[in-house]
Order: structure tokens, then C-alpha cells, then sequence
């Protein structure tokens, strides 16, 4: 599988991914620089977390005009997977990638800690390698997670199979606390309509080693390296 | 703007101007004399921020002198922009701490975001990716209006800035008491790696070598923030708001990886980064450390506002800005990056041979002074000071009438301020960014990052009990440092080197110069003792308001390496079964312990004494355990005492205690504070190994009672429930931010 990783000013994230994608598949991705307006030819596009532009509109919106998400679009309306993740979510909303928007989080504070997520859907090369229903902990690391969408779409998105991850509690002894963000419905990750294109906030690349303390996020890319090899 | 307009907003130069600015008499007197002639206005701004107290180390400086600051694994001690310590492999850490006290009571959100911003910034200039930060704060009683807008203002900025960068926040402490009602401590620390052979310094070399300023433009903020950290404040300090520097960590991190960028090239000479009395400081510095003069022409520098003076732009403290020396003909190369991160690049000036600061703007020179003689003329006081009394130790009539039950004691402890969780403030902050995260706040005694692709981690710490530095600055200098060893050490890691961030009063009085007298040679003696180096660190003096002193603070930040980020050991139990041991000796001192004060409400006594020897073979003997696998959980036994630290370790995993050590003692045992003391939890195979190793090396070691269930009990039944506890410990915080003001 070959993977690229859009940096834009601002990105923090990348690192991360950079380490996720290479402990599974064994290559390096590309790093592609916000200015460039040309992609190498992958089978993965990521967008990482961060602060793009500072985040001083608002979150995303600068990046969504940056040159390189025309390209992105191209190759996501070709079928290239891409993967948003955080800060790469709101990009890719913004862009017209997923519907919906991310606003400030319910209680207007920034917030990180492992969270509990319920898997939707498992019929995407994200999702492939865990199991309908799976109970999983990634952490989430943002200010602006709160997803919204109207209860038409919401019902929309539940009937194509489109919502990829929910935010539960659960009864776990260290933290039973569900929605971190006051997402509508719980949402805490969609689909596109072909589902191939993914957004989540929380952070699946800073689960895959025990050093996180989970490996709860090394099945998604492992299901990438599967479908894409 | 013109020469003339530029003229017509100076004023006269005399003896009240300089008071205003901060100088007395005397010092004025010697500028007098060292120039032969009157200052220009520019000139007099320039020396009056090069000789306030938190530029000049005035009143700290004799005495900073006393501390430890060398050893084998030290490359470079104070005096840079941030200590450098050899962790093997050709590896070095790169730390220090800082504070941003006066700004953050003023304006708490920017006050706290650019204190970050700021040792950010000493940290990467010297060639040092940042991988992680911490914070020491300290609040005002929860009962004072202020305490509540302040918590939310610094813990926004910090984690705004932090979070912003792209640098975990894993660790901090925080702490409430009414000293601090008017003069809040916001101390950041930054821990940064780097390659010892590409290590960069401030010392200028080579004439005529262009002067760079990159990063953000030059604005009128902060203007005399330095000078403002050097007075006490009083109550019309709300009007030094303009004082307070306003934070843009997007630009931080542009400036992070453009500058880490230009240090992959041989482009540098020398750089710093423009802090506290910004281009000022700088240049000076930097040349004065070449033994060079400077030359700067500032019609060219970068500015955010217009019609500013010569003097505005040598005082102003715009952040996330940097002063770079380049070799000749490698502006072009250096440019580039610049542009690349879209950051303003000008070239400013030349290093001359003339040992003067020269300054020249609109066509004219507004100041031309000799560097050194200005730089070494900055005062150095040996103030008055007096020792403080020692307290006497408190007897057993305190517990007269004490008979609650164990499990109340202990649910009023876990939801008394200073003990409560502090989960609120820190899933504010990034604490994962980067994935090389193994232990961040409340997880272990020290944070503990993985350096960068490589196995080994830094740990990291920040320790202070103020309480016990106002009863005897001495032990309390001592006990600040031994914690920070202490809680290096509780993860297995080897304690390498402190940074020290000095927070106290008006160093005029005969009283707080003796604090901080006696604050330095107990952190020395422990230095020394430890082998647990200064080699950097920040004095912040004049934290009082209406003459009421903030607590003596010298808070102190410990950086300790270990070979595998896998083996720390945390403070959670993780199994059932696990035998529960107390390291080290327990006599029950209860002077200024946190039950004393919260519990018997006693703010009394001596603070418990530091034996620094048995410090340091306990601390030896816990990490020995860790690395050899035989410890599954560590905590030392700091505030609360033995039975606080278990009960700790039982919420941290969600699993109790079921307690036999405890039995027939006095409630001494239970809540002294006695130090360099570890709880640890073995597996029940184990503890016959630990035991023969403790014995060998002369280690106290107790049993205390085992892993078991969901609460704390011993043979007469449960104590308190994990349940109980969790609902006082995590739910003050959250409660008392979101009560109405």
C-alpha cells in the first residue's frame, strides 16, 4: 500500500501517522506539502490532526482552499481511500469530502483523553478487521469535535451504513464517560457514500503500540494494508 | 515617521525618568558615569530593562552561584537559553523552566499561553525539537473571587498554545492557597531533544556576519513587561494590562520547524530568541557573549503597527520572534526556509568590532554604548537577610478530639483542593501528540516520553511543597529537590539534572531574601548529595501584592533518563493478588502534613526533614527493583502519608487494598509525611526476592497488605470505598469550576 500524507502549516499530527502507516505496512508514506498542487500516485491519502492555519477562522476552513484539496477531491472522486482524521476531518467536511460540520465542543474546552467508541460499520477497508458492534478506545485530542448534521441526514447516514464509529460510555472501572464533545447522535466518524472516504476525530494512529497503552487503532491500518496491497 | 516626529514623543532623560523606569539613584548614577554623558531616551530604556531584576538576576545572582551546577553528564549549565544534558548515544536533553507569573495574574489566558510560547522558544533555539512541557501552578484559595476566572484563564492558554504547537502537556502540579490570592505562580518547563554535535549557542562570532531577525513583526506589546516583573504589584496593577504580550502558537510552530530546518544546514553562527526585554536582550547578549558590538538599522525589521520608535521596537516583547547570526553569504539559503513557513526574514544589522550596541533608524544613531561595560556594570546585590526560625515540632495534643472515622478522613482529604484530581485541567491539554507518551499526569510519579524513534525516555517531573518552605526554607529547598529525584526514581528512571524556577517575594525584605537564602542552600546541599545538578533555571522575585508575600516557591523541575520506555513503572495496581510494600522508615511526622492542615485545620510545625543519604539508597534500591521486573506498581509516599498514597494507587487502577500493616498503629503512621518513602505493589512471588535485595542494601521494607476488591478494607471490614473516593476526589474540581461566580 502506498500512502501520502497532506502537511499543511499548522498540521501536528503527521508524525504520528507517519509511525502508524509505517509500523503496519512497512513503507514510508509521502509526506506532500500543502503548496504542492500534484499527488504521487497512492492507494491512501491522509490528512492529519493539528491546528492547519492556526485553525483562526474556522476550524479547516483555510485548509479546505488550499491547492492540494482540489487534488484530493480528484482522487477521492477517482476512488482513492483518504482518511481524515482530527484536524483532517474538518478538512475534509469543509471540502465537501463528507456532510455535515464540526463545531466547538459542547462545554467550549478543548479535550483529551481515551475514549470509548462503538464500530457501525464494518463493510469499509477501515473497518474490515474489526468486528459490528466492537467496543474500542482511541483517544480524542480536540476543541472543535462536535458533530453536526440534521436528524434527517443523521437517519440518512445510519440507513447507507455511513456512520463508521460511535462515541459510548462504558462500564469500564477507569472511565466510563461517553460523548466527549456533544456530537449529534454520538457521531464520532463517517463515511462518504461509497465509503471511501473516512472521517473521524479521534486518534486511531495514537493507538497501535504498547506504548499507548492500546492497540485498539493498529486493525484499522491493517485492514488499509489489506484492501490496498 | 521621521527623525523629528521620533523626537517629539522622547522625553528628558533625568534621575525621575529613570525612577520611573524602574532604577534607583545609584544605578542611575553609574549609567551617568559609564557613558560620560546623559543618555539618549532609547539608550536609558535600553539599560533600564538590562538592569531590572529579572534581566540582571540582581538580588539572586550571589547566591545562584553556590549551587552544583556541573557533572559528567552535563554539557551546558545556566547561563545559555536552556540547561543541555548528555542522555547517551549521542543524544542530549535540553530543558528548562520558566515562569510568567506577574502577566498571567494581569491578562491569565495570554499571561499563561506566551509563558509556554516562551520556553518553547529557549528550548528549540538551541537546536532541541520540544517533546513535551509541563506546568507548575499555583492558585489563590478557592474561595477568593479572582481564584476561579484565573484557573480558567491560565489552563485555556496553557493548553491554546500547547495543544496549538503540536507539544504534549503530560505533567504539572497544581496547588491552592490564599498567599497566592494576589500574585498566582504560572511556571512552564520544556523538555526538548536534540543531537549533542549539533548543539546551538547564543555567543556571536565573526565581523561583519549579518544580524536575522525571522518569526513574527515587532509590535508595542510588552513593552516593559520586564520591568513590570520586577515590582511588586499593587492596586492599579490591572492597568499594566498593555504590559501583557499576546501569544500566536501557529506562528510558534512555523517557527519550530523553520528554525529546526535552517539548523540542519551550516548556516548558523549563533541564535537566541527574543524574551523577556526582546531585541534588547538579544543583541546585547549576544554580542556581549562574542565580545563583539552589533549593529543594527531597524527601518528594514519587520513591524506589525506603524510609526514606531527605535525605542518601542528595543522594548517591545512581541513573541515568536528570533535573533540569528549567519555565516557570510548564507542569507540566501536561510531565506528560503523562511519563506517556505511563510515567516518574515529581514537582515538587521552586522556584528562590528567596536564593542558598542549601535542603533539607527530614520536616517539617524539613537543610541551608540559600549556593551560590556554596561553588562558588567548591571548591579549585584547582597541584600540584607535574616534566617527564619525554626519551628518547633508538633506533639500529640493536636489529635485531641480527632475521632472521625478513617473512611471519612480519608474522603475529606481525596476532595480537599490541593489533593482533588486535577483531571479538569489536564484533559484540557494534548497530552498524546507526537505518540511517544508511556506516562502523562496521574498515571506515574513522572511523566515518562519516548525519545523520538529510539526505545529509551526522558522522565520528568516538577516538585515544590510550599508549605514546608515557608516553615523552614532550607528543608523545604531540600525536601523540593529530593521529591523531584524521589519521583524520577518511583518510575525507574535515573535522575540526570533539575532546572530550578525561584518564585517569591520582595527580595528587599530582610525576611523574604532569607527565604530565598535559605531555599538555595537546601536545594544545594541536595544537589550535591543526589548528584542531581542546576543547569537552568529562573528567578521570579516581587510576587507580592499590598505587601502579602506569595509562599517561598522554588519549584523545581527534574529530567531523568531511562534505557526503555516499557519498564516504568506506574502508580495503578493492575492485579488482584499483588502484595502492597511500604520502602523506606515511617515515624509518623505530621508536622505541616496535609492532614494536619485539612484535616485538623493546623497550618503548623517543622516540615519533615530530608535524610538525603537514605534518600538516595532507597530512591537506588526502588529503581534497581524496576529495572530487574520485579515491581508491577510504585508511588512515593508524599503528600497525605502512606495511607493517602495507597489509596492513590487503588483509584489510579480501580482496584482496592486490603490493608494489615496498619494494624495498632497511631494515626501518625497513617498521614505522617516522612520522607524518601515508596509504596510499592510486587507480585506475591516476588516478594521474597525484594525483601533478601532490601536487606542486603539495608532498606527498610514492610508489608502493608495486598490488592483486593473495590475498596479500602482491613480485618474490621471496608474503610471507604473506591466508589466513595473517586466521587471526592474527581468531583471537586469540576464542580467548583462550574459553580456560579
Amino acid at each position: 500500500m502506498k500512502a501520502a500524507i497532506v502537511v499543511f502549516p499548522g498540521s501536528n499530527r503527521e508524525r504520528d501517522a507517519v509511525a502508524a502507516l509505517e509500523a503496519v505496512s512497512g513503507t514510508k508514506p509521502h509526506l506532500v506539502w500543502h503548496r504542492d498542487t500534484e499527488l504521487p500516485k497512492v492507494d491512501l491519502i491522509v490528512v492529519p490532526g493539528g491546528f492547519s492555519y492556526g485553525d483562526y477562522l474556522r476550524s479547516g476552513a483555510m485548509a479546505a482552499h488550499s491547492p492540494i484539496m482540489r487534488e484530493v477531491k480528484a482522487r477521492a472522486d477517482q476512488g482513492v481511500r483518504v482518511l481524515g482524521v482530527c484536524n483532517g476531518f474538518q478538512i475534509i467536511t469543509e471540502a465537501g469530502l463528507l456532510p455535515g460540520a464540526l463545531m466547538r465542543n459542547g462545554d467550549l474546552k478543548f479535550v483529551c483523553r481515551v475514549q470509548h467508541l462503538r464500530v457501525e460499520n464494518t463493510d469499509s477497508p477501515f473497518t474490515k478487521k474489526y468486528a459490528k458492534g466492537q467496543i474500542v478506545r482511541f483517544p480524542v485530542a480536540h476543541g472543535d469535535g462536535n458533530y453536526w448534521t440534521d436528524a434527517e441526514t443523521v437517519k440518512r447516514l445510519d440507513g447507507e451504513g455511513q456512520v463508521a464509529f460511535r462515541y459510548v460510555g462504558d462500564d469500564a472501572r477507569t472511565d466510563p464517560r461517553g460523548n466527549p464533545n456533544g456530537s449529534v447522535s454520538d457521531i464520532a466518524g463517517i463515511f462518504n457514500a461509497k465509503r471511501t472516504v473516512l472521517g473521524l476525530m479521534p486518534h486511531p494512529e495514537d493507538a497501535v503500540e504498547a506504548l499507548h497503552g492500546n492497540t485498539d487503532g493498529k486493525p484499522m491500518f491493517e485492514g488499509l494494508v489489506e484492501a490496498l496491497s | 515617521m521621521s527623525a523629528e516626529a521620533t523626537r517629539a514623543q522622547e522625553r528628558p532623560v533625568t534621575a525621575e525618568l529613570a525612577k520611573e523606569f524602574g532604577l534607583s539613584a545609584e544605578e542611575y548614577q553609574n549609567a551617568l558615569d559609564i557613558l560620560g554623558r546623559t543618555p539618549t531616551f532609547t539608550e536609558m530604556g535600553i539599560i533600564s530593562v538590562m538592569w531590572s531584576e529579572h534581566c540582571s538576576y540582581k538580588s539572586s545572582k550571589v547566591w545562584l552561584k553556590t549551587l552544583p551546577t556541573t557533572g559528567p553528564q552535563v554539557i551546558c549549565g545556566p547561563g545559555e537559553n536552556a540547561g543541555v544534558v548528555d542522555i547517551g548515544d549521542g543524544d542530549a536533553v535540553i530543558f528548562k523552566m520558566e515562569s510568567h507569573n506577574h502577566p498571567s495574574y494581569i491578562e491569565p489566558y495570554q499571561g499563561a499561553a506566551t509563558g509556554v510560547g516562551g520556553i518553547l522558544r529557549d528550548v528549540f533555539t538551541m537546536g532541541a525539537r520540544p517533546i513535551a512541557n509541563m506546568n507548575a501552578l499555583r492558585f489563590g484559595s478557592p474561595d477568593h473571587p479572582k481564584t476561579r476566572h484565573l484557573v480558567s484563564g491560565v489552563v485555556a492558554g496553557i493548553g491554546g498554545y500547547g495543544n496549538c504547537v503540536g507539544v504534549p502537556t503530560v505533567g504539572g502540579e497544581t496547588n491552592f492557597h490564599p498567599a497566592y490570592n494576589g500574585n498566582i505562580l504560572v511556571n512552564a518547563m520544556t523538555v526538548g531533544v536534540a543531537k549533542t554535535d549539533r548543539i546551538f549557542y547564543s555567543a556571536a562570532a565573526g565581523i561583519g556576519n549579518p544580524v536575522v531577525y525571522v518569526g513574527s513583526k515587532t509590535g508595542r506589546d510588552g513593552i516593559h513587561g520586564a520591568t513590570m516583573a520586577s515590582a511588586e504589584f499593587t492596586e492599579d496593577s490591572e492597568e499594566k494590562r498593555p504590559t501583557v504580550q499576546v501569544g500566536d502558537p501557529f506562528t510558534e510552530k512555523l517557527l519550530i520547524e523553520a528554525c529546526l530546518e535552517l539548523m540542519e544546514t551550516d548556516a548558523i553562527v549563533a541564535i537566541q530568541d527574543m524574551g523577556a526585554a526582546g531585541l534588547t536582550s538579544s543583541s546585547v547578549e549576544m554580542a556581549g557573549k562574542g565580545g563583539l558590538g552589533i549593529e543594527l538599522t531597524l527601518d528594514s525589521l519587520p513591524m506589525r503597527e506603524e510609526a514606531m520608535t527605535p525605542y518601542e521596537i528595543m522594548l517591545s516583547e512581541s513573541q515568536e520572534r528570533m535573533l540569528i547570526i549567519l555565516k557570510p553569504g548564507r542569507e540566501e539559503v536561510a531565506k528560503a526556509i523562511f519563506d517556505k513557513w511563510e515567516l518574515d526574514f529581514a537582515v538587521i544589522g552586522h556584528l562590528t568590532d567596536t564593542g558598542n550596541l549601535v542603533i539607527k533608524m530614520y536616517g539617524e544613531t539613537w543610541c551608540d554604548m559600549p556593551i560590556a561595560p554596561v553588562s558588567n556594570a548591571a548591579p549585584e546585590y547582597n541584600r540584607p537577610w535574616e534566617p527564619t526560625p525554626k519551628a518547633s515540632d508538633v506533639d500529640d495534643s493536636v489529635f485531641d478530639g480527632y475521632s472521625e472515622s478513617l473512611g471519612d478522613t480519608l474522603t475529606k482529604l481525596f476532595g480537599c483542593p490541593d489533593l482533588a484530581s486535577k483531571r479538569w485541567i489536564w484533559e484540557q491539554y494534548d497530552s498524546l501528540v507526537g505518540g511517544d507518551t508511556r506516562f502523562m499526569s496521574g498515571q506515574a510519579d513522572a511523566a515518562v516520553v519516548r525519545v523520538p524513534g529510539q526505545t529509551k525516555a526522558v522522565a520528568i517531573t516538577t516538585d515544590c511543597t510550599p508549605r514546608y518552605c515557608l516553615a523552614d526554607p532550607v528543608e523545604g529547598g531540600r525536601q523540593a529537590v529530593a521529591e523531584a529525584w524521589r519521583n524520577l526514581s518511583a518510575v525507574g528512571a535515573l535522575p540526570l539534572a533539575i532546572t530550578d524556577n525561584m518564585n517569591f517575594g520582595n527580595p528587599e525584605k530582610p525576611r523574604i531574601m532569607g527565604q530565598f537564602v535559605g531555599a538555595v542552600q537546601g536545594i544545594g546541599e541536595a544537589c550535591k548529595a543526589l548528584d542531581f545538578p542546576v543547569v537552568s533555571g529562573n528567578v521570579s522575585l516581587y510576587n507580592e501584592t499590598n505587601g502579602e508575600a506569595i509562599l517561598p516557591t522554588p519549584a523545581i523541575g527534574g529530567v531523568g533518563i531511562m534505557p526503555d520506555a516499557m519498564i516504568a513503572a506506574g502508580i495503578a495496581f493492575r492485579n488482584e493478588g499483588d502484595v502492597i510494600l511500604a520502602v523506606g522508615e515511617t515515624k509518623g511526622h505530621i508536622g505541616q502534613s496535609i492532614f494536619l492542615r485539612e484535616i485538623l485545620g493546623r497550618e503548623e510545625g517543622a516540615p519533615p526533614p530530608v535524610d538525603l543519604a537514605v534518600e538516595r539508597r532507597n530512591g537506588d534500591f526502588v529503581r534497581g527493583l524496576i529495572h530487574e521486573g520485579l515491581v508491577v506498581s510504585s508511588h512515593d509516599a508524599a503528600d497525605g502519608g502512606l495511607i493517602v498514597t495507597i489509596a492513590e494507587m487503588a483509584l489510579a487502577g480501580g482496584i482496592g487494598a486490603y490493608l494489615t500493616g496498619f494494624d495498632g498503629q497511631h494515626v501518625r503512621t497513617l498521614f505522617g509525611e516522612d520522607q524518601g518513602r515508596y509504596v510499592l505493589a510486587v507480585r506475591p512471588d516476588a516478594v521474597a526476592a525484594v525483601q533478601e535485595k532490601a536487606k542486603a542494601a539495608g532498606v527498610p521494607v514492610s508489608v502493608l497488605g495486598e490488592t483486593r476488591g473495590t475498596a479500602l478494607s482491613g480485618r474490621g471490614g471496608d474503610i471507604v470505598s473506591l466508589k466513595r473516593l473517586r466521587e471526592a476526589n474527581e468531583g471537586w474540581l469540576p464542580a467548583y469550576m462550574s459553580a456560579e461566580l
